[in-house]
């Protein structure tokens, strides 16, 4: 009771800034509603384990039924038949959500390239061959984006909470994350595999643009 | 002889050696199994108190409490602490305390291995422990991801002191295993098939089988990654060849099966102590058996969900992630299994029972949060986030934790004999319970509002602030109820109000004799014809007493026990165990010469510590066995059985078998990297292949002919009361060769700091050499004991383990050359 009246307030009260639960682009959306279903699930199944167990120590049925006959509702209904319905539904969902949420090629995608290292972020442009930027990610709104993500030292990971789940920057590897953003606006990025004595301040700003100044951004005119 | 000469007999025959020498010295079980349990305690208090660390940083925002070098060495060593020096050795200490007793054994398997085992684990955590203490712990987080974790990220000490001392504290682990495994299996009273066995041995053979075959991983692992860092063989750094994510398999490999290491003896607890607080047995036996083994297999198919953030293609995440889900069904079972045990009986509201309904109620929470990371997107989500931190604390201390106090609560009155008297444990629960769901309970939420774990703090205005308050306010309320358990038992330990025998009305074997436990444990061992033997017959104990069992006439001043056939429980041989010596602990502190060699880089000490390990190892084989037959001796009730010495299948060779089974996952684990290198690191093909010469793979094939031809002559002309001279000369030429093809291995790739092929070459060889110079050891043991009279036709068990040693040699050193030189003779 008490923790969903904190929640309401967390909810409405705080920034969100990097906040899973106040997506702001399709695939964050698309996590979000999986997290309050998958919450939902498991407070349902969490009451119903303590129910059980409550009721172990009030309820005694005089009619003893006998060992084959308990195994057969506890462990053949509830212990095994029970989690594999429900668990292969829930596989199948993350399944189609996983798959979606895949980098596949699409009309109107822009790609760009993140490189961290050790503690810093350095972003290019495949529309623009020469030009980076640091620390400052630029993308259009409501287009999808392939991020492909390298690191030059250790692993770090690229995340920005609102717009996507995270993807490891492995030395060596390029790894291709898609996100998007449904609006302009500025999003907060950070890294999210520990990286030493400077992780925590090892973050990085999107900043999406209408259609206008992202036209303009990749003219090479102000950014 | 009555009751009470009985006991004096047998004390003075089986006690540990009076005064202080006798913490040294010892090899019984009991107290052994009381030192693990005590280091272990030690070490969660530790662990603890840097825990409460962590939370006095994070209570408030922009703290100055410390910086992120000191917060990144303390949580490091908070998870390093709590998985390698509190989790699996308290599971070393409750088997190796409790399984003989459970069991209806007087000892374990390998006395003297026990007490090695707890050596290292005390030598390997004082490294660690120094370590921290000096401001130089490792701070590379628990995972020890490289680059970060190399020279690269970390070009001092730090990382070394994890990687060499976390080694040391596994040697412990695989004794341990090992010791568990051939207990259970041969170790048991007379009728005990395996179907009668105690769950809690079941869950522990499990565990056992899961150490052998999880740890080897990270062993090699932290062999690979020490390589590096000190020798600069490149297996994680892409530019020559390795990659950083071989790491990543390698340690997840281990670190998915070690938390059902962690959770499967916790489960065994449950199973042995809840039918008992309910009155009643365990419902659906076989099922819990065959759930707790599928949990055991299933949890090596998944520790690729540890790295759902990696980039790995979607396909193969899909496989792993439907493998993290249906881990939940065994998992299920056993859940479902309990409550139905608590429905079918007469449930009590005692003390350890209040513990495991406090486990329900977490553990279930850590479970469906378990089955949440599960979905891969999902996890790319709160992946190293507090979520995270909050779910595994969910499943490692409700589900661990917990039970184990559970465990406690049950068990002390059999270990001091005593019954509670202060009643400061209710209390203690209800703190630890509600401090723990406050400290970790909003915790989820805060990862979902994006805080990251292992952040050193956290600015102000993030939204995180209040919930970390009551985070940190709710661990120190559950650090109180620690505080107050460690209280309540050392009051209760120390007030002497002798409790009954058999407190909870149990109808396992352990309370089958007095409490406290004499050094024996049982007086003459027990014919057990049910699953609950003290149930069967509630004078057992005191027909035991009498000695109404087998073997209960001491012998010769022998430590006697019994072994049984495998499957049926029957007995097949009486086993003579060594007396107190301070043998294994000597050997530790030599082994910990070898480490410390490695982590001070002073090499010279290595080869010095190897051949003292070497010496004390022949000391501590010369010492078993017989010069003449001794021939079937009186086990009591007219069953006549022969020493163990004089069986083809002793002890050892079990003991070799599972040690073995160890090894071959090590270097099976060694071909998949090379494999994983091969196939996905991106700086491949190396510069150069190895290239064969013919006369290097005629020894091999020589050496794998002559050398497994040659033992088994020799055990054939023993047989026939023949000299095994020439063909052990003929094994030892065999050996000879193949360590001349183990050097040629070496050789041909004359820098292993080129490129990660040739650094794994180098460990190949590596391997061979090692293995083979063993075997060639073992063959000139064997020429000695021949000379000197210990192989007779029918004292053949030895020679038989040492034809498993070189069998094994010869194999690997096969693999090992076609490994090597396929890529070549290929291209």
């Amino acid at each position: 009771m008490s923790f969903s009246i904190l929640t309401l307030l967390l909810l409405s009260g705080c920034t969100q800034n990097l906040s899973i639960v106040h997506p702001a682009g399709p695939a964050a959306a698309t996590i979000a509603t999986l997290w309050w279903v998958l919450l939902v699930g498991a407070a349902a199944i969490f009451v119903l384990v303590m129910v059980l167990l409550l009721l172990a120590f009030r309820v005694r049925n005089a009619n003893d039924s006998s060992d084959q006959e308990h195994e057969r509702r506890w462990i053949v209904g509830l212990g095994l038949a029970f989690p594999v319905t429900v668990l292969t539904a829930l596989l199948a969902y993350g399944l189609v959500i996983g798959e979606h949420l895949m980098p596949r090629a699409v009309p109107e995608l822009v790609t760009v390239g993140a490189e961290a290292r050790q503690w810093a972020w350095r972003f290019t442009y495949a529309d623009m061959p020469s030009f980076e930027t640091d620390g400052v990610l630029h993308i259009p709104a409501g287009k999808p984006i392939d991020v492909q993500i390298t690191s030059v030292d250790v692993i770090h990971s690229f995340w920005v909470p609102r717009l996507a789940g995270k993807l490891d920057a492995i030395p060596g590897h390029v790894n291709v994350l898609r996100i998007e953003a449904d609006l302009p606006g500025e999003y907060d990025g950070v890294s999210a595999e520990f990286s030493g004595a400077g992780y925590r301040m090892h973050d990085f700003t999107v900043v999406a643009h209408d259609a206008e100044s992202w036209s303009a951004f990749i003219a090479g005119e102000t950014p | 002889m009555n009751a009470l000469r009985r006991h004096r007999a047998l004390t003075r025959i089986w006690a540990s050696d009076p005064g202080w020498r006798g913490w040294f010295t010892t090899v019984n079980h009991s107290d052994l199994g009381r030192m693990f349990l005590l280091l272990a305690v030690v070490y969660f208090f530790i662990g603890g108190i840097l825990a409460m660390l962590i939370r006095a940083q994070l209570a408030s925002p922009r703290s100055p409490f410390m910086g992120a070098d000191v917060y990144n060495q303390i949580f490091t060593m908070h998870g390093t602490i709590m998985m390698f020096l509190f989790a699996i050795p308290l599971f070393e200490g409750l088997a190796v305390y409790f399984l003989p007793k459970l069991l209806g054994a007087r000892d374990l398997a390998f006395p003297r291995l026990t007490a090695f085992g707890f050596w290292c684990y005390a030598f390997g955590g004082s490294m660690l422990l120094f370590a921290l203490v000096a401001g130089i712990a490792p701070d590379s987080g628990w995972f020890m991801y490289p680059p970060l974790s190399s020279t690269l990220g970390s070009p001092g000490i730090n990382p070394d002191f994890w990687l060499i001392g976390i080694t040391f504290v596994e040697v412990s682990a695989i004794c341990a295993a090992v010791e568990i495994t051939v207990s259970i299996l041969r170790y048991r009273a007379a009728g005990m098939s395996l179907s009668r066995m105690p769950i809690f041995a079941w869950y522990a053979l499990i565990t056992s089988l899961m150490i052998l075959t999880g740890f080897p991983p990270l062993i090699l692992g932290s062999l690979l990654l020490e390589l590096e860092r000190a020798f600069g063989m490149p297996f994680f750094q892409v530019e020559l060849g390795g990659d950083s994510l071989l790491w990543q398999h390698l340690f997840w490999l281990f670190g998915h099966p070690e938390v059902y290491i962690i959770f499967l003896p916790a489960a065994g607890v449950i199973s042995t102590i809840l039918p008992v607080m309910a009155r009643t047995t365990l419902l659906g036996y076989g099922w819990v058996v065959v759930a707790a083994i599928a949990l055991g297999v299933l949890s090596f198919g998944i520790w690729v969900h540890h790295m759902f953030a990696t980039g790995i293609p979607h396909l193969s995440l899909a496989f792993f992630s439907a493998a993290s889900t249906l881990v939940a069904v065994p998992t299920g079972i056993q859940v479902f299994a309990w409550l139905g045990t608590i429905w079918k009986g007469r449930p009590h509201m005692h003390l350890p029972m209040l513990w495991i309904v406090g486990f329900f109620a977490t553990f279930v929470i850590g479970g469906l949060t378990g089955v949440m990371v599960a979905v891969v997107p999902f996890d790319w989500q709160v992946h190293d986030t507090a979520f995270i931190t909050a779910h595994l604390h969910y499943v490692l201390v409700g589900g661990f934790v917990f039970p184990m106090l559970a465990a406690l609560y049950y068990w002390m009155p059999h270990m001091t004999g005593r019954r509670r008297f202060f009643k400061l444990g209710e209390t203690a629960f209800w703190l630890v319970f509600v401090g723990f769901h406050g400290t970790f309970l909003l915790m989820h939420w805060v990862g979902l509002l994006g805080q990251r774990r292992r952040i050193d703090t956290y600015d102000a205005g993030s939204g995180w602030e209040v919930i970390n308050l009551i985070s940190s306010v709710f661990s120190f309320i559950m650090a109180i109820g620690f505080v107050l358990v460690l209280i309540d038992v050392v009051v209760n330990a120390a007030v002497k109000s002798r409790g009954p025998r058999n407190p909870w009305r149990a109808g396992s074997l352990e309370w089958a004799m007095p409490i406290p436990p004499p050094a024996y444990n049982f007086a003459s061992l027990p014919l057990v014809t049910s699953r609950d033997a003290l149930a069967a017959s509630s004078d057992l104990a005191v027909r035991l007493a009498k000695g109404e069992g087998y073997l209960g006439a001491p012998r010769q001043n022998q430590r006697e026990t019994l072994t049984v056939d495998i499957a049926t429980g029957t007995p097949n041989s009486i086993v003579v165990y060594p007396r107190n010596t301070a043998l294994p602990m000597l050997m530790a502190f030599v082994t910990g010469g070898m480490f410390l060699g490695m982590l001070i880089k002073a090499y010279w000490l290595v080869p010095l510590a190897g051949v003292g390990i070497i010496a004390f190892a022949l000391r501590w084989v010369w010492t078993l066995g017989h010069r003449s037959d001794l021939g079937p001796q009186d086990a009591g009730h007219g069953l006549m059985l022969p020493y163990a010495t004089e069986v083809e299948d002793p002890p050892g060779w079990w003991g070799s078998v599972f040690l073995l089974l160890a090894n071959a996952t090590f270097f099976g684990c060694l071909l998949f990297g090379y494999a994983f290198l091969w196939t996905v690191a991106p700086n491949w093909p190396p510069p150069a292949w190895a290239i064969a010469s013919w006369p290097m793979l005629g020894a091999v094939v020589t050496g794998a002919i002559l050398g497994p031809i040659g033992i088994r002559r020799a055990i054939g002309a023993v047989r026939r009361e023949g000299s095994p001279a020439l063909a052990l000369g003929i094994t030892m030429i065999g050996c000879a060769c193949l360590i001349l093809s183990g050097l040629s291995v070496l050789m041909s790739m004359p820098d292993p700091t080129r490129h990660a092929y040739d650094a794994t070459v180098w460990v190949l060889g590596g391997y061979v050499l090692f293995h083979t110079g063993l075997a060639i050891l073992m063959t000139g043991f064997l020429v000695a004991r021949a000379k000197t009279g210990f192989m007779a036709p029918g004292r053949l068990g030895e020679a038989r383990i040492v034809q498993l040693w070189i069998d094994y040699a010869a194999c690997i050193s096969l693999v090992a050359v076609s490994a090597t030189f396929a890529p070549g003779l290929l291209s």
